[in-house]
Protein backbone atom coordinates (compact mmCIF):
# COMPACT_ATOMS: atom_id res chain seq x y z
CA UNK A 1 0.00 0.00 0.00
CA UNK A 2 1.27 3.45 -0.89
CA UNK A 3 1.08 6.46 1.36
CA UNK A 4 -1.60 8.16 -0.71
CA UNK A 5 -3.72 5.01 -0.62
CA UNK A 6 -3.94 4.90 3.18
CA UNK A 7 -7.70 5.16 3.69
CA UNK A 8 -9.27 8.02 5.62
CA UNK A 9 -12.85 6.84 6.03
CA UNK A 10 -13.88 8.64 9.18
CA UNK A 11 -17.06 7.42 10.83
CA UNK A 12 -16.17 8.94 14.17
CA UNK A 13 -15.48 5.55 15.74
CA UNK A 14 -12.26 7.03 17.16
CA UNK A 15 -14.32 9.98 18.49
CA UNK A 16 -11.64 12.33 17.20
CA UNK A 17 -9.44 11.21 20.08
CA UNK A 18 -6.51 10.11 17.96
CA UNK A 19 -5.48 8.68 14.61
CA UNK A 20 -4.08 5.18 14.21
CA UNK A 21 -0.83 4.16 12.53
CA UNK A 22 -0.69 2.29 9.25
CA UNK A 23 2.50 1.30 7.47
CA UNK A 24 2.74 2.35 3.84
CA UNK A 25 5.32 3.13 1.15
CA UNK A 26 6.48 6.67 0.46
CA UNK A 27 7.52 8.00 -2.95
CA UNK A 28 10.94 6.35 -2.67
CA UNK A 29 9.46 2.97 -1.83
CA UNK A 30 10.43 3.25 1.85
CA UNK A 31 8.02 2.17 4.56
CA UNK A 32 6.79 5.02 6.75
CA UNK A 33 4.14 5.41 9.45
CA UNK A 34 1.02 7.10 8.13
CA UNK A 35 -1.91 8.28 10.27
CA UNK A 36 -5.38 7.00 9.42
CA UNK A 37 -8.85 7.76 10.79
CA UNK A 38 -10.33 4.47 9.63
CA UNK A 39 -11.17 2.27 6.68
CA UNK A 40 -14.60 1.37 5.39
CA UNK A 41 -14.39 -2.45 5.80
CA UNK A 42 -12.94 -2.02 9.32
CA UNK A 43 -15.77 0.34 10.23
CA UNK A 44 -18.38 -2.01 8.80
CA UNK A 45 -17.00 -4.98 10.73
CA UNK A 46 -16.76 -3.04 13.98
CA UNK A 47 -20.28 -1.66 13.71
CA UNK A 48 -21.54 -5.14 12.90
CA UNK A 49 -19.96 -6.46 16.12
CA UNK A 50 -21.70 -3.70 18.10
CA UNK A 51 -25.04 -4.48 16.49
CA UNK A 52 -24.77 -8.02 17.83
CA UNK A 53 -23.98 -6.71 21.32
CA UNK A 54 -26.78 -4.15 21.21
CA UNK A 55 -29.26 -6.80 20.11
CA UNK A 56 -28.27 -8.94 23.08
CA UNK A 57 -28.66 -6.00 25.47
CA UNK A 58 -32.07 -5.12 24.06
CA UNK A 59 -33.15 -8.75 24.28
CA UNK A 60 -32.04 -8.92 27.92
CA UNK A 61 -33.93 -5.71 28.67
CA UNK A 62 -37.11 -7.20 27.29
CA UNK A 63 -36.69 -10.39 29.28
CA UNK A 64 -36.16 -8.36 32.46
CA UNK A 65 -39.27 -6.29 31.83
CA UNK A 66 -41.36 -9.39 31.19
CA UNK A 67 -40.21 -10.77 34.53
CA UNK A 68 -38.42 -13.72 32.97
CA UNK A 69 -35.00 -12.83 34.43
CA UNK A 70 -33.64 -10.44 37.04
CA UNK A 71 -32.10 -7.02 36.33
CA UNK A 72 -28.71 -8.65 36.64
CA UNK A 73 -29.15 -10.22 33.18
CA UNK A 74 -29.38 -6.77 31.59
CA UNK A 75 -26.24 -5.44 33.25
CA UNK A 76 -24.28 -8.56 32.38
CA UNK A 77 -25.07 -8.07 28.70
CA UNK A 78 -24.58 -4.31 28.91
CA UNK A 79 -21.05 -4.95 30.19
CA UNK A 80 -20.41 -7.64 27.56
CA UNK A 81 -19.88 -10.21 30.30
CA UNK A 82 -21.23 -13.67 30.96
CA UNK A 83 -22.06 -15.53 34.16
CA UNK A 84 -18.52 -16.82 34.44
CA UNK A 85 -16.84 -13.40 34.11
CA UNK A 86 -19.12 -11.54 36.51
CA UNK A 87 -18.73 -14.52 38.86
CA UNK A 88 -14.95 -14.07 38.75
CA UNK A 89 -15.34 -10.43 39.78
CA UNK A 90 -17.79 -11.29 42.55
CA UNK A 91 -15.94 -14.35 43.82
CA UNK A 92 -18.98 -16.50 42.96
CA UNK A 93 -19.33 -19.59 40.82
CA UNK A 94 -21.27 -19.10 37.60
CA UNK A 95 -23.97 -21.32 39.11
CA UNK A 96 -24.48 -18.89 41.92
CA UNK A 97 -24.74 -16.04 39.42
CA UNK A 98 -27.32 -18.08 37.52
CA UNK A 99 -29.37 -18.33 40.71
CA UNK A 100 -29.27 -14.56 40.98
CA UNK A 101 -30.69 -14.31 37.49
CA UNK A 102 -33.92 -15.65 38.94
CA UNK A 103 -36.05 -12.54 39.74
CA UNK A 104 -37.33 -14.11 42.97
CA UNK A 105 -33.85 -14.90 44.27
CA UNK A 106 -32.54 -11.51 43.15
CA UNK A 107 -35.12 -9.76 45.34
CA UNK A 108 -33.78 -11.51 48.41
CA UNK A 109 -30.14 -10.47 47.88
CA UNK A 110 -28.53 -8.54 50.72
CA UNK A 111 -27.56 -4.91 50.34
CA UNK A 112 -23.90 -5.93 50.47
CA UNK A 113 -24.16 -8.27 47.52
CA UNK A 114 -26.13 -5.73 45.49
CA UNK A 115 -23.56 -3.10 46.31
CA UNK A 116 -20.76 -5.33 45.13
CA UNK A 117 -22.54 -6.07 41.85
CA UNK A 118 -23.13 -2.34 41.37
CA UNK A 119 -19.46 -1.61 41.98
CA UNK A 120 -18.34 -4.12 39.37
CA UNK A 121 -20.72 -2.54 36.84
CA UNK A 122 -19.70 0.96 37.97
CA UNK A 123 -23.30 1.96 38.67
CA UNK A 124 -25.43 2.68 41.77
CA UNK A 125 -27.55 0.07 43.54
CA UNK A 126 -30.57 2.01 42.43
CA UNK A 127 -29.55 1.74 38.77
CA UNK A 128 -28.89 -1.96 39.25
CA UNK A 129 -32.35 -2.69 40.58
CA UNK A 130 -34.41 -0.33 38.40
CA UNK A 131 -33.97 -0.77 34.70
CA UNK A 132 -36.55 0.08 32.12
CA UNK B 1 6.50 13.24 39.48
CA UNK B 2 7.06 13.17 35.73
CA UNK B 3 9.81 11.27 33.99
CA UNK B 4 10.51 14.11 31.60
CA UNK B 5 13.12 12.38 29.47
CA UNK B 6 10.66 9.64 28.52
CA UNK B 7 9.70 10.05 24.87
CA UNK B 8 6.29 8.84 23.71
CA UNK B 9 6.26 7.44 20.20
CA UNK B 10 3.14 6.16 18.53
CA UNK B 11 3.13 2.71 16.99
CA UNK B 12 0.68 0.48 15.19
CA UNK B 13 0.78 -2.33 17.72
CA UNK B 14 0.78 -1.93 21.50
CA UNK B 15 3.29 -4.65 22.37
CA UNK B 16 5.91 -3.51 19.85
CA UNK B 17 5.25 0.05 20.91
CA UNK B 18 5.79 -0.36 24.65
CA UNK B 19 8.94 -2.41 24.09
CA UNK B 20 10.28 0.12 21.61
CA UNK B 21 9.46 3.09 23.87
CA UNK B 22 10.92 1.47 27.00
CA UNK B 23 14.12 0.48 25.21
CA UNK B 24 14.50 3.93 23.67
CA UNK B 25 14.38 5.36 27.18
CA UNK B 26 17.21 3.00 28.10
CA UNK B 27 19.26 4.29 25.15
CA UNK B 28 18.57 1.48 22.72
CA UNK B 29 16.89 2.93 19.65
CA UNK B 30 14.84 0.24 17.96
CA UNK B 31 11.95 0.92 15.61
CA UNK B 32 8.61 -0.87 15.87
CA UNK B 33 9.26 -3.04 12.78
CA UNK B 34 12.63 -4.19 14.19
CA UNK B 35 11.03 -5.13 17.51
CA UNK B 36 8.30 -6.99 15.64
CA UNK B 37 10.71 -8.84 13.35
CA UNK B 38 13.29 -9.79 15.96
CA UNK B 39 10.44 -10.90 18.22
CA UNK B 40 9.02 -13.05 15.38
CA UNK B 41 5.63 -11.36 15.64
CA UNK B 42 4.18 -12.44 12.31
CA UNK B 43 2.00 -15.52 12.27
CA UNK B 44 -1.34 -16.90 11.20
CA UNK B 45 -3.69 -19.17 13.04
CA UNK B 46 -7.25 -20.28 12.51
CA UNK B 47 -8.80 -22.55 15.13
CA UNK B 48 -12.52 -22.91 14.41
CA UNK B 49 -13.05 -25.32 17.32
CA UNK B 50 -12.01 -22.54 19.70
CA UNK B 51 -14.62 -19.79 19.94
CA UNK B 52 -14.07 -16.27 21.26
CA UNK B 53 -17.33 -14.38 21.73
CA UNK B 54 -18.95 -16.97 19.51
CA UNK B 55 -16.47 -16.38 16.69
CA UNK B 56 -13.78 -18.84 15.54
CA UNK B 57 -10.40 -17.90 17.04
CA UNK B 58 -8.20 -16.40 14.37
CA UNK B 59 -5.03 -14.37 14.58
CA UNK B 60 -2.47 -12.79 12.28
CA UNK B 61 0.28 -12.72 14.88
CA UNK B 62 1.77 -14.80 17.66
CA UNK B 63 0.35 -14.89 21.19
CA UNK B 64 0.41 -11.71 23.31
CA UNK B 65 3.63 -11.38 25.28
CA UNK B 66 5.66 -13.56 22.93
CA UNK B 67 7.12 -10.74 20.83
CA UNK B 68 8.37 -9.15 24.02
CA UNK B 69 9.79 -12.41 25.40
CA UNK B 70 11.56 -13.39 22.22
CA UNK B 71 13.05 -10.05 21.31
CA UNK B 72 14.42 -9.32 24.78
CA UNK B 73 15.96 -12.78 24.92
CA UNK B 74 17.55 -12.40 21.48
CA UNK B 75 19.17 -9.10 22.44
CA UNK B 76 20.16 -10.22 25.95
CA UNK B 77 17.96 -7.61 27.56
CA UNK B 78 17.07 -8.31 31.17
CA UNK B 79 13.55 -7.45 32.25
CA UNK B 80 12.06 -7.30 35.70
CA UNK B 81 8.47 -8.47 35.47
CA UNK B 82 6.04 -9.19 38.28
CA UNK B 83 2.39 -9.87 39.02
CA UNK B 84 0.45 -9.19 42.21
CA UNK B 85 -2.35 -10.71 44.19
CA UNK B 86 -2.93 -7.52 46.15
CA UNK B 87 -4.25 -4.52 44.21
CA UNK B 88 -2.96 -1.85 46.57
CA UNK B 89 0.47 -3.42 46.65
CA UNK B 90 0.54 -3.40 42.85
CA UNK B 91 -0.16 0.34 42.82
CA UNK B 92 2.35 1.03 45.61
CA UNK B 93 5.00 -0.87 43.70
CA UNK B 94 4.24 1.20 40.60
CA UNK B 95 4.63 4.43 42.60
CA UNK B 96 7.93 3.25 44.02
CA UNK B 97 9.29 2.45 40.55
CA UNK B 98 8.15 5.84 39.22
CA UNK B 99 9.87 7.54 42.15
CA UNK B 100 13.07 5.89 41.04
CA UNK B 101 12.60 7.58 37.67
CA UNK B 102 11.65 4.46 35.74
CA UNK B 103 8.90 4.37 33.11
CA UNK B 104 6.90 1.17 33.66
CA UNK B 105 5.26 -1.13 31.13
CA UNK B 106 2.09 -2.87 32.20
CA UNK B 107 -0.75 -5.05 31.04
CA UNK B 108 -4.29 -3.71 31.13
CA UNK B 109 -7.78 -4.48 29.91
CA UNK B 110 -8.94 -2.27 27.05
CA UNK B 111 -12.48 -2.42 28.49
CA UNK B 112 -11.42 -0.43 31.55
CA UNK B 113 -9.41 2.33 29.86
CA UNK B 114 -11.82 5.28 29.77
CA UNK B 115 -9.54 7.39 27.57
CA UNK B 116 -10.00 5.00 24.63
CA UNK B 117 -12.92 5.49 22.20
CA UNK B 118 -15.95 3.51 23.33
CA UNK B 119 -16.28 1.53 20.10
CA UNK B 120 -12.92 -0.16 20.71
CA UNK B 121 -13.39 -1.06 24.35
CA UNK B 122 -13.87 -4.82 24.43
CA UNK B 123 -12.75 -7.27 27.09
CA UNK B 124 -9.20 -7.67 25.81
CA UNK B 125 -6.79 -8.21 28.66
CA UNK B 126 -3.42 -7.98 26.95
CA UNK B 127 -3.15 -4.29 26.14
CA UNK B 128 0.31 -2.88 26.89
CA UNK B 129 0.82 0.67 28.07
CA UNK B 130 3.64 2.62 29.69
CA UNK B 131 3.09 4.76 32.79
CA UNK B 132 5.69 7.50 33.04
CA UNK B 133 4.57 9.78 35.85
CA UNK B 134 1.95 10.88 38.31
CA UNK B 135 0.38 14.32 38.49
CA UNK B 136 -2.46 15.57 40.73
CA UNK B 137 -3.33 11.99 41.61
CA UNK B 138 -3.58 10.91 37.97
CA UNK B 139 -1.11 8.67 36.17
CA UNK B 140 0.50 9.80 32.93
CA UNK B 141 -0.01 7.15 30.30
CA UNK B 142 1.89 6.55 27.10
CA UNK B 143 -0.53 4.31 25.19
CA UNK B 144 1.41 3.30 22.09
CA UNK B 145 -1.62 3.21 19.80
CA UNK B 146 -2.37 6.89 20.52
CA UNK B 147 -0.54 9.85 19.00
CA UNK B 148 -0.22 11.70 22.32
CA UNK B 149 0.20 10.73 25.98
CA UNK B 150 -2.90 10.81 28.17
CA UNK B 151 -3.96 10.44 31.83
CA UNK B 152 -5.83 7.92 33.92
CA UNK B 153 -7.10 7.99 37.52
CA UNK B 154 -5.79 5.73 40.28
CA UNK B 155 -9.08 3.78 40.48
CA UNK B 156 -9.39 3.31 36.72
CA UNK B 157 -5.81 2.14 36.31
CA UNK B 158 -6.20 -0.29 39.20
CA UNK B 159 -9.37 -1.65 37.65
CA UNK B 160 -7.71 -2.07 34.25
CA UNK B 161 -4.69 -3.83 35.79
CA UNK B 162 -6.88 -6.29 37.66
CA UNK B 163 -9.43 -7.22 35.02
CA UNK B 164 -10.66 -10.81 35.16
CA UNK B 165 -11.43 -13.25 32.38
CA UNK B 166 -9.22 -14.69 29.63
CA UNK B 167 -5.52 -14.08 30.38
CA UNK B 168 -6.08 -11.83 33.43
CA UNK B 169 -3.21 -9.31 33.72
CA UNK B 170 -2.95 -9.74 37.52
CA UNK B 171 -1.40 -6.32 37.83
CA UNK B 172 1.59 -7.31 35.71
CA UNK B 173 4.23 -4.61 35.40
CA UNK B 174 7.66 -4.76 33.79
CA UNK B 175 10.72 -2.67 33.07
CA UNK B 176 14.20 -3.27 31.65
CA UNK B 177 16.99 -3.59 34.20
CA UNK B 178 19.84 -4.34 31.80
CA UNK B 179 19.95 -3.08 28.23
CA UNK B 180 23.25 -3.84 26.52
CA UNK B 181 24.00 -2.10 23.22
CA UNK B 182 24.21 -4.86 20.62
CA UNK B 183 27.22 -4.99 18.32
CA UNK B 184 26.53 -5.11 14.60
CA UNK B 185 27.18 -8.84 14.65
CA UNK B 186 24.81 -9.43 17.56
CA UNK B 187 22.15 -7.40 15.79
CA UNK B 188 22.54 -9.49 12.65
CA UNK B 189 22.25 -12.71 14.62
CA UNK B 190 19.15 -11.45 16.42
CA UNK B 191 17.52 -10.51 13.11
CA UNK B 192 18.27 -13.93 11.63
CA UNK B 193 16.95 -15.72 14.70
CA UNK B 194 13.74 -13.71 14.55
CA UNK B 195 13.38 -14.34 10.85
CA UNK B 196 14.12 -18.06 11.01
CA UNK B 197 11.50 -18.58 13.68
CA UNK B 198 8.91 -16.76 11.56
CA UNK B 199 9.71 -18.69 8.40
CA UNK B 200 9.55 -22.02 10.19
CA UNK B 201 6.31 -21.01 11.98
CA UNK B 202 4.75 -20.06 8.68
CA UNK B 203 6.02 -22.97 6.62
CA UNK B 204 6.50 -26.04 8.74
CA UNK B 205 4.22 -26.44 11.77
CA UNK B 206 2.66 -29.80 10.93
CA UNK B 207 -0.84 -28.90 12.11
CA UNK B 208 -3.39 -27.49 9.67
CA UNK B 209 -4.37 -24.53 11.88
CA UNK B 210 -1.10 -22.63 11.83
CA UNK B 211 1.04 -20.71 9.37
CA UNK B 212 0.23 -20.96 5.69
CA UNK B 213 -1.58 -24.24 6.31
CA UNK B 214 -3.87 -22.21 8.52
CA UNK B 215 -4.55 -19.70 5.74
CA UNK B 216 -5.39 -22.51 3.34
CA UNK B 217 -7.53 -24.20 5.97
CA UNK B 218 -9.45 -20.96 6.50
CA UNK B 219 -9.91 -20.66 2.73
CA UNK B 220 -11.34 -24.18 2.60
CA UNK B 221 -13.80 -23.50 5.40
CA UNK B 222 -14.73 -20.01 4.24
CA UNK B 223 -15.59 -21.26 0.76
CA UNK B 224 -18.85 -22.74 2.08
CA UNK B 225 -19.59 -20.48 5.06
CA UNK B 226 -22.74 -19.00 3.52
CA UNK B 227 -24.07 -22.47 2.62
CA UNK B 228 -23.24 -24.03 5.99
CA UNK B 229 -23.98 -21.14 8.36
CA UNK B 230 -26.51 -19.05 6.52
CA UNK B 231 -25.95 -15.52 5.22
CA UNK B 232 -26.16 -13.77 8.58
CA UNK B 233 -23.74 -15.91 10.58
CA UNK B 234 -21.37 -16.14 7.60
CA UNK B 235 -21.38 -12.33 7.47
CA UNK B 236 -20.48 -12.17 11.16
CA UNK B 237 -17.62 -14.62 10.64
CA UNK B 238 -16.32 -12.48 7.77
CA UNK B 239 -16.59 -9.37 9.93
CA UNK B 240 -14.56 -11.06 12.64
CA UNK B 241 -11.89 -11.93 10.08
CA UNK B 242 -11.73 -8.32 8.88
CA UNK B 243 -11.42 -7.01 12.42
CA UNK B 244 -8.58 -9.33 13.37
CA UNK B 245 -6.82 -8.38 10.16
CA UNK B 246 -7.32 -4.64 9.99
CA UNK B 247 -8.31 -3.15 13.33
CA UNK B 248 -6.11 -0.93 15.50
CA UNK B 249 -2.78 -2.54 16.18
CA UNK B 250 -2.20 -4.38 12.93
CA UNK B 251 -0.59 -1.58 10.90
CA UNK B 252 -2.70 -2.83 7.97
CA UNK B 253 -3.08 -6.19 6.21
CA UNK B 254 -2.77 -8.27 9.36
CA UNK B 255 0.77 -7.13 10.30
CA UNK B 256 2.06 -7.95 6.79
CA UNK B 257 3.08 -4.33 6.15
CA UNK B 258 4.93 -4.05 9.48
CA UNK B 259 6.76 -7.22 8.54
CA UNK B 260 7.62 -5.80 5.11
CA UNK B 261 8.95 -2.67 6.86
CA UNK B 262 11.07 -4.93 9.07
CA UNK B 263 12.55 -6.60 5.99
CA UNK B 264 13.52 -3.19 4.60
CA UNK B 265 15.28 -2.25 7.82
CA UNK B 266 16.91 -5.67 7.92
CA UNK B 267 18.20 -5.03 4.42
CA UNK B 268 20.12 -1.98 5.61
CA UNK B 269 21.64 -3.88 8.52
CA UNK B 270 22.35 -7.18 6.75
CA UNK B 271 23.33 -5.48 3.46
CA UNK B 272 21.73 -8.14 1.31
CA UNK B 273 19.38 -7.07 -1.46
CA UNK B 274 17.33 -10.19 -1.03
CA UNK B 275 15.66 -8.60 2.00
CA UNK B 276 14.39 -5.69 -0.08
CA UNK B 277 13.12 -8.09 -2.72
CA UNK B 278 11.32 -10.12 -0.08
CA UNK B 279 9.90 -6.92 1.37
CA UNK B 280 8.47 -5.87 -1.98
CA UNK B 281 6.87 -9.29 -2.44
CA UNK B 282 5.43 -9.20 1.06
CA UNK B 283 3.90 -5.81 0.24
CA UNK B 284 2.16 -7.37 -2.74
CA UNK B 285 0.83 -10.18 -0.51
CA UNK B 286 -0.34 -7.54 1.98
CA UNK B 287 -2.18 -5.64 -0.75
CA UNK B 288 -3.93 -8.88 -1.64
CA UNK B 289 -4.99 -9.36 2.00
CA UNK B 290 -6.42 -5.86 1.91
CA UNK B 291 -8.34 -6.71 -1.23
CA UNK B 292 -9.83 -9.62 0.69
CA UNK B 293 -10.91 -7.29 3.50
CA UNK B 294 -12.30 -4.75 1.04
CA UNK B 295 -14.50 -7.28 -0.75
CA UNK B 296 -15.44 -9.09 2.47
CA UNK B 297 -16.56 -5.72 3.87
CA UNK B 298 -18.95 -5.32 0.96
CA UNK B 299 -20.43 -8.75 1.68
CA UNK B 300 -20.86 -7.82 5.37
CA UNK B 301 -22.65 -4.66 4.42
CA UNK B 302 -24.94 -6.52 2.06
CA UNK B 303 -23.65 -4.39 -0.80
CA UNK B 304 -21.89 -7.17 -2.65
CA UNK B 305 -22.61 -7.48 -6.31
CA UNK B 306 -23.28 -11.01 -7.48
CA UNK B 307 -19.67 -11.55 -8.55
CA UNK B 308 -18.32 -11.26 -4.98
CA UNK B 309 -18.93 -14.75 -3.67
CA UNK B 310 -17.51 -16.81 -0.82
CA UNK B 311 -15.56 -19.02 -3.26
CA UNK B 312 -14.02 -15.87 -4.74
CA UNK B 313 -12.93 -14.69 -1.27
CA UNK B 314 -11.50 -18.14 -0.59
CA UNK B 315 -9.50 -17.96 -3.83
CA UNK B 316 -7.99 -14.64 -2.76
CA UNK B 317 -6.88 -16.23 0.51
CA UNK B 318 -5.26 -19.11 -1.38
CA UNK B 319 -3.44 -16.56 -3.49
CA UNK B 320 -2.24 -14.76 -0.33
CA UNK B 321 -0.89 -18.06 0.95
CA UNK B 322 0.89 -18.80 -2.34
CA UNK B 323 2.45 -15.34 -2.45
CA UNK B 324 3.63 -15.57 1.16
CA UNK B 325 4.99 -19.05 0.61
CA UNK B 326 7.33 -17.71 -2.06
CA UNK B 327 8.56 -14.98 0.29
CA UNK B 328 9.17 -17.34 3.20
CA UNK B 329 10.93 -19.91 1.03
CA UNK B 330 13.21 -17.17 -0.25
CA UNK B 331 13.93 -16.01 3.30
CA UNK B 332 14.51 -19.53 4.53
CA UNK B 333 17.57 -19.91 2.34
CA UNK B 334 19.24 -16.78 3.67
CA UNK B 335 22.41 -16.95 5.69
CA UNK B 336 23.62 -14.27 8.05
Amino acid sequence: MEKEQVPQDDENLLEGKFTVVKYALDKNGKYVKVPSVGWEPENVALKQAWEVINEKVEDARKRVLSGEVSQLAYWIEKNMMDEKLIGDYMGFSKWKVKEHLNPQTFKTLSEDVLKKYAEVFKISVEELTKIA
Amino acid sequence: MIISNYKHQQSAHCENGTVSNLLNFHKLELSEPLVFGIGSGLFFSYMPFLKLNGMPATSYRILPGEIFQRMTKRLNIKIKSETFSDKKKAMDELDRALDKGLPIGMLTSVFYLPYLPKAFRFHFNAHNIVVFGKQNGNYLVSDPVMDNPTEISYEDLMRARFAKGVMPPKGRMYYPIEVPTPTEKEMKIAIMKGLNKTTSDMLTIPVPFFGLWGVRFLAKRLRTWDKKLGEKQAGLYLGNQIRMQEEIGTGGAGFRFIFAAFLQEANDIMRQDLFNEASAEMTIAGDRWREFAYLAGKVCKGRATSDITYPLLADILLDCADKEEKVFKKLKNLKA
